[in-house]
């Protein structure tokens, strides 16, 4: 066997973003000896981008709000295909999450009388976004950094996860190797939380790090369990086009959300043109009631260009398809001409700065040119609503990992709230869970060395080997044409023969160099956990024949009753994924009301 | 959309030493260092060692020196050099070196498990906490640190001298005690730990963490002298401690 350090820990938490950090707070607060492994150095995982705010229905700007109002608007703009309790738990319970982490030090903008004021974001009633300027995402991991530091948590910085270990098919523990020195490490754990994050890095334009790779989402799989809602992928419908160098990294909806709004090449604002069914009776129809609604909510409708994520993106990809986009293929979004400068600079710092050091674009002089980016996977590790368990015991999955929450379609500032809601349900069910299995620790040592062969089997093939950045960019460019914002049975069957013959060259990927600091072998071991996910999206994309959220197909572009009452699970049995239908969660009758009422104007 | 060669100079090696190489890279208009490095790495080094994340100035991975002034790479545009000149990146003197341009910058997570946590007053009745945007203002200034360690790579008291680690927390930190110490909420004190302890009175205000600082932190003016006129109005202050002392020798030089 390959030498290895061990570890022992009751609760294993991966991934160190706001999920996996309040996960790794919780576990230890509830007394279980609890490690937070992740990729990254600590407080740089994905959450520090977000940007907008914290969907939270705390009601300081609107007291109108309630958590039945915020449930009812996740709900719509998921399609209906939410998991009804996790989307009723996260209305709950996000206030006292928000509340939470201003005892911890975050410092949100406020109102005029001193509370948390909250911002307008697409698809939500009211103004309901806590948040620091543009840079929310940034006060929050850094508040949870802080706390799980004071908290004297083990903190495993650039170590990544190859492989989870079961035990008589219950978790065991994982298989890791040390970033800095490519050494191995095995964690032996009586439950595993995975806080991965998403899946965008196999798309070409993405708003995605380098570490959205898919790991957790992978590494369930590969361990047994459950994935469901993998079609639905969130295209945000504004990242910035040009130059070539940052197409794809996020515009915050924060721009829409203070005034600023979308025109084609023709100063049209096209979004007038989009308003679907669902959304009619509460959208603006002409740019006079829009424009007056930022002021008077009481008499006007909003505004389209606030519309869900998945409708916009929609709209903006038709706009430039016939021919109405900008000079680099994007559309405007203005907010120059709407709001003055030191409005826009104050609310949006980290916009301005953005534009300004890498496009050489002022955004309180110019609009900016924006198109729909690869951004959220909708879809993840199946969990039960209330422990986030995953569907092998000791394993539980929280955040962008986990599937279920969002539906088809995660509306704006859900993510944030998100974290912290199901982060501290998986650390608390994790450590609940831990404290119910008998003391020894055990790995199966057959597994552990299957690992540690698989991890360090792309040296084998220094000479010779298949380049893994090739590999990836060629999985990137297949994802990009074949499984993008607009799908057809055709496109989606030729991805996955390319995936297939992808997966086989992965297989003889060979690095260069040692195991030092070695980005190749790195990005060699990711690619397994890519290519899966990349396969489970188009699998579950080819099943789901109609067009819903962020999965649209052209050809079923309606939405298709049957469908609209099933998720689609995926499995991995001896090494082959299937796709199978399952009836939603039946929703209770108090709930289903909240559906049957016209909303007063 | 024009390509052309980019001329890279980068330093590679480890804890055993090290050297320059240069590698020609294909680049666009528009591109940054880290598009340059991503290309090299894909096609020329796969073992090219560079740490980053978001590639967008938001998450603070990519510091390292290029030709010599410190940076973030995913921020440093191509354009700002002149073509036909390489381009050198090195990686942060302060910091030990891992591999090629990443560095150990554990020393900063150190320095903040010494950073005592904020402690705040109890809610008000109505269970809010009522604090006016002015009041939090420069405290927000602070919080938009990326923790990009640049202030740290370029604070001459730890570059020059390895041996102040140990007692000096460095500005990234000030910036966290300064955050703690003027948050409307907060109850603690750490002004003597500060002084003590974390090496405040070693900053001479140059003001190098301000201007290298891609967040625009007025770091100097903001966090540290306030901190030091706090901390002066303890009895602990370094500064006073040791002009005392050097009186007192000067004294008794003189008069041996």
């Amino acid at each position: 066997m390959t030498e290895h350090e061990t570890h022992d820990f009751d609760v294993v938490v991966i991934g160190a973003g706001g999920a996996g950090l309040r996960a790794a707070i919780e576990a230890h607060d509830r007394g279980a000896r609890t490690a937070l492994v992740c990729k990254s150095l600590l407080g740089k995982a994905h959450t520090v981008m977000a940007e907008g705010g914290i969907a939270a229905a705390m009601g300081n700007v609107y007291p109108d709000d309630s958590w039945r109002v915020h449930f009812r608007d996740t709900m719509r703009g998921g399609k209906m295909l939410n998991s009804w309790r996790m989307a009723q738990l996260h209305a709950q319970e996000a206030p006292d999450r928000v509340y939470e982490l201003e005892d911890w030090g975050a410092l949100f903008d406020r109102t005029d009388d001193g509370r948390i004021l909250q911002r307008d974001f697409g698809g939500h009633r009211f103004a309901r976004l806590a948040h620091v300027g543009d840079r929310t995402g940034l006060e929050m991991i850094r508040t949870l950094q802080h706390r799980a530091v004071a908290l004297g948590i083990d903190v495993f910085m650039e170590c990544t996860v190859t492989r989870l270990l079961t035990d008589e098919g219950r978790i065991a523990g994982a298989v890791a190797y040390w970033r800095e020195s490519g050494r191995l490490i095995v964690f032996r754990a009586k439950a595993v939380v995975l806080a991965t994050g998403g899946i965008g890095k196999a798309w070409k334009v993405t708003s995605n790090s380098w570490e959205y790779t898919g790991d957790g989402q992978a590494l369930a799989l590969w361990a047994g369990a459950d994935l469901v809602d993998m079609e639905f992928v969130q295209f945000h419908p504004t990242g910035m086009v040009w130059p070539p160098s940052v197409r794809g990294i996020l515009v915050t909806e924060g721009v829409r959300g203070d005034g600023g709004v979308l025109r084609n090449a023709e100063g049209r604002r096209f979004m007038f043109d989009y308003i679907p069914e669902m959304f009619r009776s509460e959208t603006a129809e002409t740019e006079d009631e829009a424009d007056r609604w930022y002021d008077d909510r009481q008499n006007n409708r909003r505004t389209p260009d606030l519309l869900p994520r998945d409708e916009v993106a929609r709209a903006i990809n038709t706009e430039v398809k016939e021919g109405r986009g900008t000079p680099h293929g994007g559309v405007f979004l203005d907010i120059a001409s709407r709001k003055p400068a030191d409005y826009i600079q104050r609310r949006l710092p980290s916009m301005y700065h953005q534009f300004k050091e890498l496009a050489d674009v002022d955004i309180t002089r110019e609009p900016m040119e924006v198109g729909p980016t690869c951004h959220y996977v909708m879809g993840g590790i199946r969990v039960d609503p209330d422990t986030q368990a995953a569907t092998v015991p000791g394993l539980f999955s929280a955040g962008e990992a986990a599937g279920g929450m969002h539906g088809a379609n995660r509306l704006g500032g859900n993510s944030l709230s998100d974290l912290l809601v199901f982060g501290l349900r998986a650390g608390r069910y994790a450590a609940e869970h831990a404290a119910t299995v008998a003391d020894r620790l055990a790995v199966d040592p057959d597994q552990v060395e299957a690992a540690e062969r698989e991890a360090l089997a792309p040296f084998e093939r220094a000479d010779g080997g298949v380049n893994p950045y090739t590999v990836q960019q060629e999985l990137q460019d297949c994802m990009q044409e074949l499984v993008g914002i607009i799908r057809t049975e055709g496109e989606l069957k030729s991805a996955l023969e390319r995936i297939a013959a992808l997966k086989e060259r992965a297989g003889e990927v060979g690095v260069e160099g040692h195991r030092q600091y070695n980005p190749g072998w790195h990005l060699a071991l990711d690619l397994r956990s890519l290519l899966t996910v990349a396969e489970c999206v188009t699998l579950a994309a080819l099943e789901r024949r109609e067009s819903r959220g962020g999965h649209t197909r052209d050809d079923y572009p309606k939405p298709d009753p049957e469908l609209g009452r099933v998720k689609m699970v995926v499995r991995d049995r001896e090494g082959k994924v299937t796709v199978s239908r399952e009836p939603l969660d039946e929703m209770p009758e108090d709930l289903q009301t909240l559906f049957e009422e016209k909303p007063s104007p | 959309m024009t390509t052309y060669d980019v001329n890279l100079r980068l330093w590679r090696g480890d804890q055993g030493g090290g050297e320059l190489r240069d590698y020609i890279v294909a680049c666009e208009d528009g591109e940054v260092v880290l598009d340059a490095i991503h290309r090299v790495q894909a096609t020329q080094a796969g073992d090219l060692a560079v740490r980053w994340n978001c590639k967008a100035g938001k998450c603070g991975s990519c510091s390292a020196e290029v030709n010599g002034r410190p940076r973030l790479l995913c921020m440093t545009r191509l354009s700002i050099f002149e073509r036909d000149e390489p381009i050198t990146v090195t990686p942060l003197r302060t910091f030990p070196v891992i591999r090629d341009l990443v560095t150990d910058v554990s020393f900063n997570f150190e320095m903040a498990k010494r950073v005592p946590p904020f402690a705040p007053r109890p809610r008000q009745a109505d269970g809010t906490y009522r604090m006016a945007q002015q009041d939090i203002d420069r405290v927000q200034e602070f919080h938009k640190c990326i923790e990009c360690f640049l202030c740290q790579n370029v604070c001459h008291v730890i570059r020059d001298h390895e041996e102040s680690k140990p007692s000096f927390a460095g500005p990234r930190m000030f910036i966290r005690y300064a955050e703690l110490e003027m948050h409307p909420l907060d109850t603690g004190d750490r002004r003597e730990l500060l002084s003590q302890r974390m090496g405040l009175g070693l900053c001479n205000i140059t003001k190098c963490c301000t201007e290298v600082c891609p967040e625009h932190i007025t770091i100097t003016d903001n966090a540290i002298i306030p901190l030091k006129e706090r901390v002066a109005d303890t009895r602990y202050d370094p500064i006073a401690w040791l002009g005392g002392k050097l009186r007192r020798r000067g004294r008794h030089e003189a008069g041996g």
